[in-house]
């Protein structure tokens, strides 16, 4: 289960990165026009794209352009002046990315016009992922599908996606089905096609809110936010280890807590 | 720049936070509110966790005058006693036990759906 999701990452990133060249060609050709700065230009072209693609688009388009960012500076480290050869403008690399980072141009250079805000959050983004990627944000959201739920006659309810909600976030169906039944305070079991049936009466919503409950608590990472953790048992002990940034921290084991008797009572007990 | 202005350290210091007050207090020690169904649309709704210097009766008495239902106390062997009450009463305890400073908000976990 845990191995699926690098995998995915790794699908993402080869989609992403065929994509980048032609559009940093595009972005580049409006922009090569005065001849005195084409050479600061292309000595940091993703600097330079970036800037401006955030002083071009609004709020909207952020998310997206801020994953390709980070994707454009990762092939640039790898093999970085290859592309540039392929727009046919030779650059001399001897000036390392350090110093580059220096030259950095906004598209107010030579105005005396005011900054808008726009290309100075795109600023501010830059510098960041420049310096510390981790927290420039650009996440993956990971989409859960929402719980089917049926009825089994009048006192039973069924939780049909039950699998495949345990798949995505990546933990032991015992677990999540240990956690929802402690929290509902009913008992339940899996059935056949592996669905969880519980005693009681629920509404998709009351699922709802209960995985979102355990996704909080067991799931998400609390350094990064991320989803992309494991869950590990060390001596007697739930230990949950971000993927992501490597953080690890101790969960609260599940404990059903009281549980009032409710039904008939036999008269031995 | 507006956020960054919101993340100057103030006087809340979060490091110091271990060793401060509601350590001593007994910060893990939560006050579960707990819903179960019973047959048909009613159902039960259970506090456990408060503090043994309370006293129970005297709450729950409280509890039901204010709500306008019956409940009991439950011994129970492991987790002291538990207050009981008819119908699902989980917003009522919680705001009740708050505004009457019997617990603090942080301290309630709310469980069910």
């Amino acid at each position: 289960m845990a191995s699926d999701n690098p995998t995915d990452i790794k699908d993402e990133l080869s989609e992403l990165v065929p994509f980048d060249p032609t559009k940093k060609k595009k972005k580049k050709k409006p922009v090569a026009q005065d001849p005195v700065e084409e050479v600061e230009k292309l000595v940091e072209p993703t600097e330079n794209l970036s800037v401006e693609d955030a002083g071009e688009s609004v709020f909207a388009g952020m998310k997206k352009k801020k994953k390709k960012q980070v994707e454009l500076d990762i092939d640039d480290d790898e093999d970085g002046d290859g592309e540039e050869n392929n727009d046919g403008k030779v650059v001399e690399d001897e000036q390392g990315e350090g110093i580059v980072f220096g030259v950095e141009r906004f598209p107010w250079e030579g105005t005396d016009r005011d900054y808008k805000y726009e290309e100075l959050l795109g600023r501010v983004f830059n510098t960041l992922r420049e310096n510390n990627p981790l927290l420039a944000g650009d996440r993956r959201r990971t989409v859960m599908r929402p719980p089917q739920v049926l009825r089994e006659g009048t006192k039973k309810t069924v939780f049909a996606n039950f699998m495949d909600s345990c798949k995505t976030m990546h933990r032991q169906p015992e677990h999540v089905m240990n956690f929802l039944l402690a929290e509902m305070g009913t008992t339940g079991s899996l059935d056949g096609q592996q669905r969880l049936v519980v005693k009681g009466r629920f509404a998709p919503k009351n699922f709802e809110g209960i995985l979102k409950r355990y996704i909080n608590e067991y799931v998400i990472c609390n350094g990064c936010k991320s989803a992309d953790t494991i869950l590990s048992k060390e001596n007697r002990l739930f230990f949950l280890r971000c993927e992501q940034c490597g953080s690890s921290r101790s969960v609260a084991p599940i404990k059903a807590g009281f549980v009032a008797r409710v039904g008939r009572r036999k008269a031995g007990a | 720049m507006s956020d960054f202005d919101t993340q100057i350290p103030t006087t809340f210091d979060p490091f110091a936070e271990a060793s401060g007050d509601n350590a001593g207090a007994g910060s893990k020690e939560y006050v579960h509110i707990r819903v179960q169904q019973r047959n048909g649309r009613k159902s039960l709704t259970t506090v456990q966790g408060l503090k043994k210097e309370y006293s129970k009766t005297k709450i729950l008495k409280d509890l039901k005058k204010e709500f306008c239902c019956n409940g009991t106390v439950v011994e129970d062997p492991e987790l002291g006693q538990v207050i009981q009450l008819q119908g699902d009463q989980r917003k009522n305890v919680s705001t009740f036990l708050v505004q009457a400073a019997i617990v603090k908000k942080d301290q309630i976990k709310i469980h069910g759906f």
